[in-house]
């Protein structure tokens, strides 16, 4: 693992979504073996540069490097795992049944996959679900189900939308626990949350407001620069600074 | 091609739950069958038209299902998500196109099966009868996935059945005999796929043998790849 390089770096990121440019020249940073939080309102922008980043979007422009290579290069198929904000899995399979299939996919041999399978299930805390279709799970679990169906391949990168949307404190609060060991052993997370509280749990946050970055802090500097007593409201006073004329922009880019 | 073969198993593991859409895949053509045969008891309406129809069936329900299940996946986010995986285009389309396959060599074994337990009399081999069948169904199935590429919602995708196939049915020679036609119509019906299905499973009909239908049946797998090509070109990793 390269800590010192960057597992993402987006240089003058363009997007347009219909008509209408959603990410206009944005130059963000993520750096390898962290956990990096990307927050915003939604609108903000946020699942258009994952995609960017996983290499689904169309119509991007400016250059987007990811582990080395080019943002959605065949090579990077392996090394990215990505979740989508709606759980994509199977719901007429059951958990194993999906797991298995993003194993093999991943490129894991079949005696591979099923360890991978069990290390994955445990992961999200889905034990005693094993043989149970998804459309019988609650929104919950078949969330943990599309985010279990990334972590089996063990990538270098997982890029989670919005990973913990209804899900419960606990929960909550043993997934982001996963994040930090997962980044810990060297992998990097991307999240993406609108749940600014869980910004503390983060190495880094990049905010995004209208397609542009905000803020690339730390979540320490972030309370620091704006003398706020939460993400919430650092969030919210980042935002009137921008907005008056006599921002000095202390702290953001 | 291994990542093909475990999509068509993950595809068949998904049909092996919905005992439903099985039993209408099955069942439905051998009730239409059923329903003529009834009708026309006692004339040979269902030896001549029999054949024809076992081929149209399986065509026409593997179409709707193909395009169906195809747009699920687009919409579920699923089909999103293998676009980040190391499967390519071509072994997910070749993975539903297996996957069909088996479902429609099934579903002739049985369609044919039950024409002939009604009293449908086909002159030529049965086994060829099963072929084309199954070509037919294949070509529906290779078509549908093609054709959801078109559709962005269920009710455009129900739509491309009547759009697609419709236009094929009237000109395939099955309302009118093609060389009695309007010269267009006729040089339309020969760019048309249904048309050899049903040429193919009229000549078995009247007694015709391989080397009678070899030309059609080379046609509906001419149809297939170009079909399967088209699926494949049509299908995007990156999307607006």
């Amino acid at each position: 693992m390269r800590n010192n390089d960057s597992a993402v770096r987006a240089r003058n990121l363009r997007v347009e979504r219909g008509g209408r440019s959603i990410i206009d020249g944005l130059d963000v940073e993520v750096p390898a073996g962290q956990v990096v939080g990307l927050l915003g309102p939604s609108g903000s922008g946020k699942t258009t540069l994952l995609r960017a980043i996983v290499g689904v979007q169309a119509r991007v422009g400016g250059a987007v490097t990811v582990l080395g290579e080019p943002a959605g290069a065949p090579g990077l198929r392996r090394r990215v795992g990505y979740v989508t904000q709606a759980a994509s899995v199977y719901t007429d399979l059951t958990v194993l049944q999906n797991l298995r299939y993003f194993a093999r996919l991943a490129g894991l041999p079949r005696a591979g996959a099923e360890a991978a399978v069990r290390r994955a299930v445990a992961a999200v805390d889905l034990g005693g679900h094993e043989k149970q279709r998804v459309g019988t799970l609650s929104g919950g679990e078949r969330s943990r189900v599309s985010l279990a169906a990334a972590l089996v391949g063990d990538p270098e990168l997982l890029v989670l939308d919005e990973p913990t949307v209804g899900l419960d404190p606990v929960l909550r609060r043993d997934l982001w626990a996963m994040f930090r060991r997962l980044a810990r052993e060297g992998r990097t997370l991307l999240v993406s949350s609108h749940v600014m509280d869980e910004a503390t749990q983060c190495d880094r946050l990049l905010l995004l407001r209208d397609g542009s970055l905000v803020a690339d802090v730390t979540p320490d500097e972030l309370l620091a620069t704006t003398g706020a007593p939460d993400a919430e409201r650092a969030f919210l006073a980042l935002i009137e600074q921008q907005a008056s004329p006599t921002a000095t922009g202390e702290g953001t880019r | 091609m291994t990542l093909a073969l475990t999509t068509t198993s993950r595809v068949l593991a998904q049909l092996r739950f919905d005992h439903r859409t099985v039993a209408l895949i099955l069942v439905l053509p051998c009730l239409l069958l059923g329903l003529i045969a009834w009708m026309f008891d006692g004339t040979p309406v269902l030896d001549q038209f029999g054949p024809m129809l076992v081929g149209l069936f399986p065509l026409i329900v593997m179409f709707l299902v193909t395009s169906v299940a195809t747009l699920r996946e687009r919409q579920s986010g699923t089909l999103e998500r293998l676009m980040t995986t190391p499967l390519r285009k071509g072994e997910f389309v070749a993975g539903y196109a297996l996957a069909f396959a088996a479902l429609a060599l099934l579903q002739s074994l049985v369609v044919v099966g039950f024409a002939l337990a009604v009293g449908m009399d086909v002159l030529g081999p049965l086994w060829l009868v099963v072929v084309v069948a199954m070509l037919d169904a294949v070509l529906g199935c290779c078509l549908g996935l093609a054709a959801s590429a078109l559709a962005r919602s269920e009710f455009q995708a129900v739509q491309m059945m009547p759009a697609v196939i419709f236009p094929q049915l009237i000109t395939c020679g099955l309302l009118m005999p093609r060389d009695q036609m309007p010269e267009v119509l006729e040089w339309l019906s020969r760019v048309f796929p249904l048309t050899y299905a049903v040429e193919a499973m009229q000549t078995l009909a009247a007694g015709g043998e391989w080397a009678d239908v070899q030309g059609a049946v080379g046609a509906i797998a001419a149809f297939i790849v170009g079909a399967v090509a088209l699926g494949v070109a049509t299908l995007r990793r990156r999307t607006a």
